[in-house]
């Protein structure tokens, strides 16, 4: 049986190369793995190796030909088994997939995310009303959080620095070591690329971490596993292999800490499919959406605020109290701006609404809660009533979270718009360490009021 | 499953030998099936160089061709419930563990009926039925996620063990060492499996790396490790279920390495200019494991048809999944969109 040798393509851009050289001819006796010709393309010289044995019958392609297409015939083989002869098919036929897949660790069908779907109407039913609230702080909520979860699913467990024997370097594990062990809260070295691919690991298997970041600026060693080891997997392995993990810790700006740990991350991990980014504010907020994040089947990004810790809220006291990933929260109902933001800056949009209120401006903020998926619908459907945005963050502006939730508007409601969006945000520089210099680079209460009233055309 | 020359070394030194003295370890049944899984992966990567020349095969294709005997005579050590993780040169590896040729062929070539529904492609498909958990594009990073997985074992306390394998180049990076200091300190029940093919893509191991035995790298933590003729698949085996059985006993991780050599350049697109045509052509007449094994079958008295139905049947195999790959349709339009993120219960 003869077998015809194709020019072959020796990287993915090649179309044609010159046949440079036979190193065999006509009559010669072929093995596996002899280098039969010298292909020159672009960009080097290649060597074309003989894959089944033969006798090489008839050179098709003399050498010194340039120009030769990709997958025409330059030479024939007898008494190969024909490998190369065989042709791409023209017309696929359907066939059965190599195995049942195997069911990914607590999940159910895989979605798609449109982030580009337009807004599918007015704003979401309102909140559950969740009964009797009591004061705890954020740290409080945040431990409570995860108490509950590791008492619910023994396949949750807590791993960071310093998050066992020393309680948390911010003091959010407080006590989770004498409820559930070393097994389940467990100290690492500082190691975060490592111990951060090591629970990208666990969670593939079908556990549960979290991985406490002592700050998300320190998930910059780890960051490829964040994106590339856990956001990408499941869509790489045809839906096979998910990744149910939490990445929290403290972001953004704390006090007088400089710039290596002072920046906001939410835009960098907003950008990834596959990921889920939610800021909570409040204590209620930490509370519900850590405990939503924990039993979420995708990665989540879970970006707390340092200064925000020690504050208090009322929090509901029901024990099955939680909230939906991807759901905004009118924190203030209002009708002539729309202030949005999250994290710490709901905090500033609130005493910003007051003063406006003061001034005759009513302002309705929205706590974004959750970055990715962005909960476009709530916001719309505020600018259709108050036909004016503001945007509030505490990271950088250029790329950020107001620049694509000022997009998205006008994307979907630029016909309501009677003015230009608005961005308040941390000033383009590095932190400065220095307490005056810092106090220039944040946002404050004052820039949301002149904002609105920049986009109220108000004085 | 301690043999002669091997018995209660925890180290040997030195260049790789092919010696058939080594090869007596297995019975004449398990040589046979060794020589059915190398041959398989060979005429399998062979299939694969051409269907990416004649571009039905897209992007970056990394052939295992020459170290064959590495992934063989590893799975031969392991039980079900066991893990694998690789990197991007991972055909070998999928096979191996006894994944289908059709299902890796027809992910190569992008279809819905791959692995991956031809979205991963070459470099990145997994199945959790088989405990193999990828194929990872980015070096180095499947080590700390193997050491994951073996994290895992030890959290459900089941007994179960990872190869994590990982070559001379990205022995190198620092998650490496990170993984080595976390797989010792939580006593980690995981094989790292180094197979050194003496070039990370176009640099030769020695202007890479400073440390002349890989095996070692693990003893500032006291990981033991071995160095391995990963030419010779008995010689592999013996050394693996040494591994294994440390990691089993709960002893926490060992490293192997194994000397190795792959013959094909490191992509499709590699001149190969920074070897010899000689170096290559002196492994593949010497130390070749398919040649090796198949010697020593034919010596202990295997009739030569015996093999030969052997090759028949791996040929129509790798002919089928070729077939296969090309006529699987490609994945419908709406699977860009699907397998992104899981729905929340």
């Amino acid at each position: 049986m003869g077998a015809t040798i194709l020019m072959p393509a020796l990287s993915p851009t090649m179309t044609e190369g010159k046949l440079a050289r036979w190193l065999k001819k006509e009559g010669d006796a072929v093995k596996a793995g002899d280098v039969l010709a010298e292909i020159e393309t672009d960009k080097a010289t290649m060597e074309v190796e003989a894959v089944d044995e033969g006798t090489l019958t008839k050179i098709l392609v003399p050498e010194g030909t340039e120009a030769v297409a990709v997958n025409s015939a330059i030479a024939e083989l007898d008494g190969g088994e024909g490998g190369a002869a065989a042709k791409p098919a023209e017309k696929p036929a359907a066939e059965e997939v190599p195995e049942a897949k195997a069911e990914t660790p607590g999940a159910a069908a895989p979605v798609g995310a449109a982030t580009h779907a337009a807004p599918k109407g007015p704003a979401s039913e309102p909140e559950k009303d969740w009964g009797p609230t009591k004061s705890i702080t954020v740290r409080e909520a945040l431990r409570d959080a995860m108490a509950a979860e590791m008492r619910r699913d023994d396949k949750v467990f807590l791993m960071g620095e310093e998050v066992a024997q020393y309680q948390g370097a911010y003091k959010i594990s407080q006590g989770l070591l004498d409820e559930f062990g070393a097994k389940r809260v467990i100290d690492t070295p500082i190691t975060e690329h490592g111990f951060t691919g090591m629970a990208v690991g666990a969670a593939m298997s079908g556990l549960r971490p979290i991985v406490e970041f002592m700050t998300f600026n320190f998930s910059m060693q780890a960051i490829d596993h964040i994106i590339n080891s856990a956001a990408k997997t499941l869509y790489m392995s045809g839906g096979q292999l998910g990744c149910p993990i939490v990445f929290r810790g403290p972001n953004g700006a704390a006090a007088r800490v400089a710039a290596q740990h002072s920046q906001c991350y939410a835009s960098w991990y907003a950008h990834v499919p596959g990921l889920k980014v939610v800021a909570p504010w409040s204590a209620a907020d930490a509370k519900g959406l850590l405990r939503a994040a924990i039993r979420d089947p995708n990665p989540v990004v879970f970006l707390e605020n340092e200064i925000l810790y020690g504050q208090s809220f009322e929090c509901p006291t029901d024990e099955d109290f939680i909230l939906p990933i991807g759901k905004a929260k009118i924190e203030r109902q209002g009708k002539d701006v729309t202030i949005v933001a999250f994290s710490i800056e709901v905090g500033v949009a609130l005493k910003a609404a007051e003063q406006l209120a003061e001034e005759g401006i009513d302002a309705e903020v929205i706590n974004l809660r959750s970055i990715r998926p962005l909960d476009i619908d709530t916001i719309v459907a505020s600018v259709k009533k108050t036909n004016r945005l503001v945007t509030v963050e505490e990271g950088w502006a250029f790329s950020g979270i107001g620049g694509e939730v000022a997009m998205q508007v006008i994307e979907h409601a630029f016909d309501h718009l009677d003015a230009p969006p608005a961005r308040v945000a941390g000033l383009d520089v590095p932190m400065p360490y220095a307490a005056n210099l810092e106090k220039l680079a944040l946002p404050t209460v004052e820039h949301v009021v002149q904002a609105a009233k920049s986009v109220t055309y108000k004085k | 499953m301690v043999q002669g020359a091997d018995a209660g070394t925890t180290k040997r030194r030195g260049k790789a030998k092919a010696p058939p003295a080594n090869t007596q370890g297995l019975t004449q049944e398990q040589m046979l099936q060794a020589y059915r899984d190398m041959l398989l992966i060979r005429r399998f990567e062979e299939k694969a160089g051409q269907l990416y020349g004649m571009g039905l095969i897209g992007g970056f294709c990394h052939l295992y061709i020459g170290q064959e005997a590495v992934v063989v005579g590893m799975q031969m050590c392991l039980q079900p419930g066991d893990q694998v993780i690789t990197s991007y040169r991972d055909h070998g590896h999928m096979l191996a563990t006894g994944m289908e040729a059709r299902g890796v062929m027809a992910e190569l070539t992008g279809r819905s009926g791959g692995y991956s529904k031809g979205k991963g492609g070459s470099m990145h498909m997994f199945s959790r039925e088989k405990g193999f958990y990828g194929g990872h594009g980015i070096v180095g990073a499947q080590v700390s996620i193997g050491a994951g997985l073996a994290f895992a074992n030890m959290y459900r306390e089941d007994g179960t063990v990872c190869l994590t394998y990982y070559g001379d180049g990205a022995a190198n990076q620092g998650q490496v060492f990170e993984s080595y200091n976390l797989a010792a300190l939580f006593k980690l029940p995981v094989v790292f499996v180094i197979e050194n093919n003496k070039y990370g893509m176009g640099t030769s191991a020695d202007r890479a790396s400073a440390s002349k035995d890989r095996s070692q790298d693990g003893s500032p933590w006291g990981i033991p490790g071995e160095q391995v003729d990963g030419m010779d698949v008995a010689a592999v085996k013996a050394a693996g279920e040494r591994a294994v059985a440390h990691c089993r006993a709960g002893r926490g991780p060992y490293i192997l390495e194994m000397q190795t050599y792959r013959y094909r350049g490191h992509s499709m697109s590699d001149p190969a200019k920074y070897r010899t045509r000689e170096e290559v052509q002196k492994m593949r007449e010497q130390h070749d494991c398919i040649e090796t094994a198949r010697k020593i079958l034919l010596e202990a008295g295997l009739p030569e048809a015996e093999l030969k139905t052997v090759d028949d049947d791996v040929k129509a195999i790798v002919a089928d999944s070729a077939e296969f790959a090309q006529t699987s349709p490609e994945p419908d339009e709406s699977e860009l969109w699907t397998d992104i993120l899981l729905e929340a219960r």
